[in-house]
C-alpha cells in the first residue's frame, strides 16, 4: 500500500498516526510546499515575540518521519492529482504514485481587492512561519504597524509584535474584535484588555486604498504605516480536488469518514468542510484539533479501518496578554450569563442541551462543558443548576460519576 | 447561667513552624475545634470543644499537632477531685443526668493484670505451634452428657444446634444505630472471612446485611425492635439481651432524630419516633418466663439455631446463670462492667456491675458444681484487650469471648468516650453520612482480620508454651493460672492459687 | 472524605522539596495537579484519567501533550505555550492552568513511581490501578 499525504500540519500528522494504528509497514510519502519539518502554525505569534524558540516550533519530535517510515518531500508543491493514473504531479514535473491519498492543503491568506494593496510596500500576511519571519525582519521598535483584521490571526499578530513594536493599530470592518468567536460584550472586554497594553483599534472601518506607505480608510481617515499585516481571513486551498473533478463547496466536501467524492482520495483540515454538531450545518472549521481528528480519521480509513468523525464543532482556546478565553459550540439559544469585571461566562442552551459557551478569564475545567456539548447530554439528566455555577463532574448522578471515574465500579 | 465554670479538658498544641495551613484538621473535626483565621493567616483552635479523639493528630501531614491535658489544676484534693467538682458544676448547670460512653474508665482492679499464665519446663514439654498442629476452633452450644451409638456405630444422640468458630473470638453486639453502617459492614465481612460471628445488637438487621447471615447473631432485646421471623431465621444464632455490662438494669433510648428512613425500616418503627428499650423485658419476670421466650424463639426457627442469653455481670450472677442454664438456652454470654456502650448514664457505667473475671470464675464454678456446665457454653465480654486476656478467660472457664471495644479500636477508635455525641470523627459511632464515609469497610474489615489473626497466633504460642495443643484443653484449666497481689478471698473466687504456690 | 490531603501531597510531590513544611513555606505555594469536588457529604478528587484516546494529546497545538509507551499522558512543559486547548477539550476537567505559562496535570508521580495522592489517601478513596 502506498500512502501519499499532501500537507504537513496537524491533519497530515493526524493521518500518519491514524494509518500507523492499523498499518505499521507500508510507506507513507508526505508532500509539502513548505521547506520545514512539521511545525505548529499557531505558534508563529509566540515565535515572533520570542516566547518560542526555533527548536520548539516543531509539532512532533524530530525523528517523527523516520519513526513512522515516512518520506517527506519538503519544499515541493503538488500541482495536480491524476485520479486515473492515481498519482500526484509535482511542480517540477515529477510524479508520486498513490494507492490512498490525503489532501490536507490547508488554507491561504485572503488578500482583499483593495486598491494598491497587492503591491503595497512592506505588506505581509501572517499565516505560516515564513510570513512570520518576513514580518520579524521588517519590524523594529519604531515601526508603525497596521494590522488589517481583528480576528484570531490579526490579534495574535498584534500580541506577537507588541514585544517588538510600540505603535500598533488594528483595523476591522466589524464592530468588534474576534467577531467569529465572541459576542459583542465579550469582545468589548477583550478589546479593553488589549487596549490597556497600548494597542489601538479602529473598528467599523476598513482600508479602501493603499497609497505609498499610507492606508486610506473608508471613513476617510489616513493611516501611515511601516509594516502592514493583512489578516482579514483565509481561503481553503481546494484547487487540487476541484481540478480533479471532486466535489467542493466553500471547502472540500467529505463524508464522515473523510473521503472526498474522488476515489481513494481523502481530505482533512482547513481545506475541508465539517458538519458542525451544534447547528447541523456544513462549514469550514479551521481549527487545529479539528484538523488532527479529521486527519486521524482519514488515516485509519485509508489503512482499511472504519472510523467516523462526527463530533466537530467550533471551539477556540486563545489568550491575549494573559487574558484567556475558551469558547465552543453555537452562540444561540437561551442564554445564562455571569459577568463581572474580570470574568465573563455565557452558556447557551436549546432543545434541552448545552449548545455553546464563552468563558473569558475564569476558564478552569471548561472541557466538562465541551464534553456535554460533544456528547449531547440532555440537561435533565444532570444537575444543570450546579453546572451553571462551575464546570464539575458533580453534576452527574452517582452512577454516571462512577462510570467516568471508577470504571463503573 | 452566669459564670462559666468550665475549663477545657484538653489543649490543642500546634507547632506553627510545622503547620502548613492545609486545613485537614479543620475539615476533619466534626467538633469544629480548628478554624482558619484569615487575619492572622494561621490555624487556631477552640480547646473547649476538643474531645481528644486524635483524628486531627493522625491526619496532620506534618505532625504539627499534639493534644495534651489542659494544664489547669483545681486545688489538690484526694477526695474532691477536679472531675467530681466539674461534674457537679455540669449538673448544677443543666439539672440533667450525666451521659458518657464506652466502658467504665474508673481505676478499679483489673484482674486480668493480676493473673499470670503458666509455661512448661522440662516435664510436659512445650509445643511449637509453627511445627505442630494447634487447635483454636471452638463449638458453642449445649453439649450432650454422653454419646450413644447404634449397632452400626452411627451416632444416635441428637446434637443440639451450635456455632462453629474458627477462633475463640466473636464480635459483640453493637447495633446499627449505635455504630455506623460502614462499621457494621466491616464487622460482618471480617466475621465471614474469619469464620466467626458478629452480632446485630438490638437494632434489627438491615436487608443489605442478610448476605452475611451465616456469620450473624441476631439479637432480641427488650424493645424487640426489628424482630420478625425473617430476622430470626437470617442469623446463625439468636441472642436474648437481658442486660449489658456498661449499664446493667438500664434500658436504652435512641432519640427520634436518629431514626431516619433506614433505621426506621430496620427497627420497624415510624421515622422520627424515639426508640425506647425498656429496662426489663416486660414479659420476663422469672426464669420460667425466660424459658418461654427461649423456646418461642426456638420454635420460630424450628430448633435449628442455638439461643444465647446475654446478661450483665452483677452480684448474684452465678445463681442467675444457673437459672439460665436450665432455661433451655444454649449459650450464656456475660458482660462485665467494663464493657462498652454507645451511651450510658455516667453513674451507672461507673458504679454498677462487677468485673467479668470474678463473674466468669464464679459462674463456671457454680455450673460445674451443679453438674450443668455442659448444658451451656460460656461467652464472656467486657473489656478483652489482648490475647492474654483471652487465654486467661478460657482458663477461668469461658468457651469464647466477645470483643467490642477492641474491634472498634482496630477500626480506628481512640476511646475518647464521646460516642453519645454522635459526631464520631472516625466514622464509627455516628450516622452522619459525611463522617460514616471516613471508615472505608475495605480497610476496616482487613484490619479486623489482621487483629484476630494476630491474636490467634499469640493464643497458639501461649497454648504451646503450656504444652497444650487445643484450646478445648485449656478451658477451665485454672491450674494454668496464678494470681499476683490478690487477697485470699479474690483467689478463692477466681479459683486460682497465688503465684509461687 | 474531603480531607484534601491528596491535594497537599500532590503539590508536595511536585515541589521538588524533600520536606513538606519546606515545600509550603514561602510565598509561592506549590500547586496540586488534581481537583477536589465537594457536595453534600460527597467528595471526590479528579485527576487525569490518562485516557486511552486522549483528546488533550490530539488537540494540543504544539505537540507538548503526549502519551508515552506506558500509556501515561504527560506534558512537555518546555513546549507548552499555555493556549489552554487541552483545558477546553478535557472531559474531566483534569488539566489545570499553571501559575507560570505551562499547564499542570497529573504525571502519575513518574519519578517516584507511586502517585502521591493514592499513596497518602487515608481512606483508599484514591487507588492507582491499571484498567484495560
Amino acid at each position: 500500500m502506498k500512502y501519499v499525504i499532501i500537507g504537513n500540519s496537524a491533519a497530515a500528522i493526524g493521518c500518519i498516526s491514524g494509518i500507523r494504528t492499523i498499518d505499521g509497514e507500508s510507506s507513507i510519502t508526505l508532500i509539502s510546499d513548505e521547506p520545514h519539518f512539521t511545525y505548529s502554525r499557531p505558534l508563529i505569534s509566540y515565535w515572533l515575540k520570542g516566547k518560542v524558540t526555533d527548536d520548539k516550533m516543531y509539532y512532533r519530535s524530530i525523528d517523527f518521519y523516520e519513526k513512522n517510515n515516512c518520506t517527506a518531500l519538503l519544499g515541493k508543491k503538488a500541482e495536480k492529482i491524476d485520479t486515473n493514473a492515481k498519482k500526484v504531479v509535482l511542480e517540477d514535473g515529477s510524479t508520486v504514485e498513490y494507492d490512498k491519498l490525503l489532501v490536507a492543503t490547508g488554507s491561504s491568506p485572503f488578500v482583499p481587492p483593495v486598491e494598491g494593496l497587492s503591491n503595497a510596500n512592506n505588506a505581509f500576511t501572517f499565516l505560516n512561519w515564513d510570513s512570520a519571519k518576513a514580518v520579524k525582519e521588517a519590524a523594529n521598535k519604531d515601526s508603525k504597524v497596521v494590522i488589517m483584521g481583528a480576528g484570531l490571526i490579526g490579534l495574535k499578530a498584534a500580541e506577537g509584535l507588541h514585544e517588538v513594536c510600540d505603535d500598533i493599530t488594528v483595523v476591522d470592518l466589524a464592530d468588534r474584535v474576534l467577531p467569529s468567536i465572541l459576542d459583542a460584550e465579550g469582545a468589548g472586554m477583550v478589546q479593553k484588555h488589549i487596549e490597556k497594553e497600548g494597542i489601538k483599534f479602529l473598528l467599523n472601518d476598513a482600508a479602501s486604498a493603499v497609497k505609498g506607505n499610507t492606508i486610506v480608510l473608508k471613513s476617510g481617515k489616513e493611516l501611515a504605516y511601516d509594516v502592514l499585516i493583512v489578516a482579514v481571513g483565509v481561503r481553503p486551498n481546494t484547487g487540487l480536488v476541484k481540478d480533479a473533478g471532486g466535489e467542493v463547496n466553500r471547502g472540500i466536501v467529505t463524508d464522515s469518514r473523510q473521503a472526498t467524492s474522488l476515489h481513494d482520495v481523502y481530505s482533512a483540515g482547513d481545506c475541508t468542510e465539517s458538519l458542525d454538531i451544534c447547528t447541523g450545518q456544513s462549514k469550514i472549521l479551521a481549527l487545529l484539533p479539528n484538523a488532527y481528528f479529521q486527519g486521524e480519521t482519514a488515516g485509519i480509513n485509508m489503512a482499511g479501518g472504519n472510523q467516523t468523525y462526527d463530533t466537530a464543532m467550533p471551539m477556540n482556546a486563545i489568550g491575549f496578554f494573559g487574558l484567556h478565553m475558551l469558547t465552543a459550540g453555537a452562540m444561540e439559544g437561551e442564554c445564562f450569563e455571569e459577568i463581572d469585571e474580570n470574568n465573563y461566562k455565557r452558556m447557551f442552551f436549546s432543545d434541552g442541551l448545552l449548545k455553546g459557551f464563552i468563558l473569558i478569564g475564569e476558564i478552569d475545567r471548561a472541557g466538562i462543558y465541551t464534553s456535554l456539548i460533544r456528547e449531547k447530554t440532555p440537561m435533565d439528566q444532570i444537575d444543570s443548576n450546579l453546572l451553571k455555577v462551575n464546570p464539575q463532574l458533580m453534576v452527574f448522578d452517582k452512577k454516571a460519576r462512577m462510570q467516568k471515574l471508577a470504571g463503573g465500579k | 447561667m452566669g459564670i462559666n465554670y468550665f475549663t477545657p479538658q484538653y489543649e490543642v498544641c500546634r507547632d506553627p513552624k510545622k503547620c502548613i495551613k492545609c486545613k485537614v484538621c479543620m475539615r476533619q473535626c466534626a467538633n469544629e475545634v480548628h478554624s482558619y483565621d484569615e487575619e492572622l493567616d494561621m490555624m487556631v483552635a477552640d480547646d473547649s470543644k476538643c474531645v481528644d479523639c486524635q483524628r486531627c493528630v493522625s491526619l496532620c501531614p506534618t505532625r504539627a499537632l499534639r493534644i495534651t491535658k489542659y494544664q489547669n489544676e483545681f486545688k489538690e484534693n484526694a477526695n474532691w477531685t477536679q472531675q467530681h467538682i466539674t461534674e457537679i458544676y455540669k449538673q448544677a448547670n443543666t439539672g440533667g443526668v450525666l451521659l458518657s460512653s464506652m466502658g467504665n474508665p474508673v481505676p478499679y482492679p483489673i484482674y486480668w493484670d493480676k493473673l499470670l499464665i503458666n509455661a512448661s519446663q522440662v516435664t510436659n514439654p512445650s509445643i511449637d505451634p509453627l511445627r505442630e498442629p494447634m487447635e483454636t476452633r471452638v463449638q458453642l452450644g449445649s453439649k450432650p452428657q454422653k454419646l450413644e451409638f447404634d449397632e452400626d456405630g452411627k451416632l444416635k444422640t441428637k446434637i443440639a444446634p451450635h456455632l462453629d468458630l474458627q477462633v475463640p473470638i466473636m464480635f459483640s453486639a453493637m447495633s446499627y444505630g449505635s455504630i455506623s453502617r460502614n462499621a457494621h459492614e466491616s464487622l460482618a465481612r471480617a466475621a465471614e472471612e474469619l469464620g466467626t460471628y458478629y452480632n446485630t445488637g438490638e437494632g434489627g438487621l438491615n436487608e443489605d446485611f442478610y448476605q452475611y447471615g451465616k456469620n450473624t447473631i441476631v439479637q432480641v432485646a427488650s424493645g424487640r425492635f426489628g424482630v420478625h421471623v425473617g430476622y430470626l431465621s437470617a442469623g446463625a444464632a439468636i441472642e436474648i439481651k437481658m442486660g449489658q455490662g456498661a449499664k446493667p438494669g438500664i434500658g436504652g433510648h435512641l432519640p427520634g432524630e436518629k431514626v431516619g428512613e433506614d433505621v426506621s425500616k430496620t427497627r420497624m418503627i415510624p421515622v422520627g419516633s424515639d426508640a425506647i428499650s425498656p429496662a426489663p423485658h416486660h414479659d420476663i419476670y422469672s426464669i420460667e418466663d425466660l424459658r418461654q421466650l427461649v423456646f418461642s424463639l426456638k420454635e420460630a426457627t424450628a430448633y435449628t439455631k442455638p439461643v444465647i442469653v446475654k446478661i450483665a455481670a452483677v452480684h448474684n450472677v452465678a445463681a442467675i446463670a444457673s437459672g439460665i442454664a436450665r432455661s433451655g438456652a444454649d449459650i450464656i454470654a456475660i458482660d462485665g462492667y467494663r464493657g462498652g456502650t454507645g451511651a450510658a448514664p455516667t453513674r451507672i457505667r461507673d458504679n454498677v456491675g462487677i468485673p467479668i473475671e470474678l463473674a466468669l470464675a464464679s459462674v463456671d464454678q457454680r455450673l460445674r458444681d451443679e453438674g450443668i456446665r455442659n448444658n451451656v457454653s460460656l461467652v464472656v465480654a467486657g473489656s478483652i484487650r489482648n490475647s492474654g486476656d483471652i487465654v486467661k478467660a478460657i482458663a477461668l472457664g469461658a468457651d469464647a469471648v466477645y470483643i467490642g471495644t477492641s474491634a472498634l479500636i482496630a477500626l480506628g477508635c481512640h476511646v475518647c468516650r464521646s460516642c453519645h455525641g454522635g459526631k464520631c470523627n472516625w466514622g464509627i459511632a455516628t450516622q452522619r453520612p459525611d463522617l460514616v464515609k471516613r471508615l472505608n469497610p475495605d480497610i476496616g474489615y482487613k484490619r479486623l482480620i489482621n487483629l484476630v489473626h494476630a491474636w490467634d497466633h499469640e493464643i497458639k504460642e501461649m497454648l504451646g508454651g503450656m504444652g497444650i495443643n487445643a484450646i478445648e484443653s485449656l478451658k477451665g484449666n485454672r491450674l494454668m493460672l496464678r494470681g499476683i497481689g490478690l487477697s485470699q478471698k479474690e483467689l478463692d473466687i477466681l479459683g486460682v492459687m497465688h503465684a509461687g504456690e | 472524605m474531603g480531607c484534601h490531603l491528596c491535594e497537599y501531597y500532590c503539590a508536595f510531590a511536585h515541589s521538588g522539596k524533600i520536606d513538606m513544611v519546606k515545600a509550603f513555606s514561602g510565598d509561592s505555594k506549590p500547586q496540586p495537579r488534581l481537583t477536589i469536588e465537594e457536595g453534600d457529604s460527597i467528595n471526590f478528587a479528579v485527576s487525569c484519567r490518562h485516557c486511552e484516546t486522549p483528546l488533550c494529546v490530539k488537540s494540543c497545538i504544539t505537540g507538548a501533550m503526549q502519551k508515552d509507551e506506558d500509556g501515561r499522558v504527560f506534558v512537555d512543559e518546555s513546549r507548552c505555550v499555555g493556549c489552554y486547548t487541552c483545558i477546553l477539550v478535557c472531559p474531566y476537567g483534569s488539566v489545570i492552568p499553571g501559575k507560570e505559562k505551562a499547564i499542570k496535570k497529573c504525571d502519575l508521580c513518574i519519578e517516584s513511581g507511586k502517585p502521591a495522592c493514592a499513596e497518602n489517601c487515608p481512606n483508599l478513596a484514591i487507588v492507582y490501578e491499571e484498567r484495560g
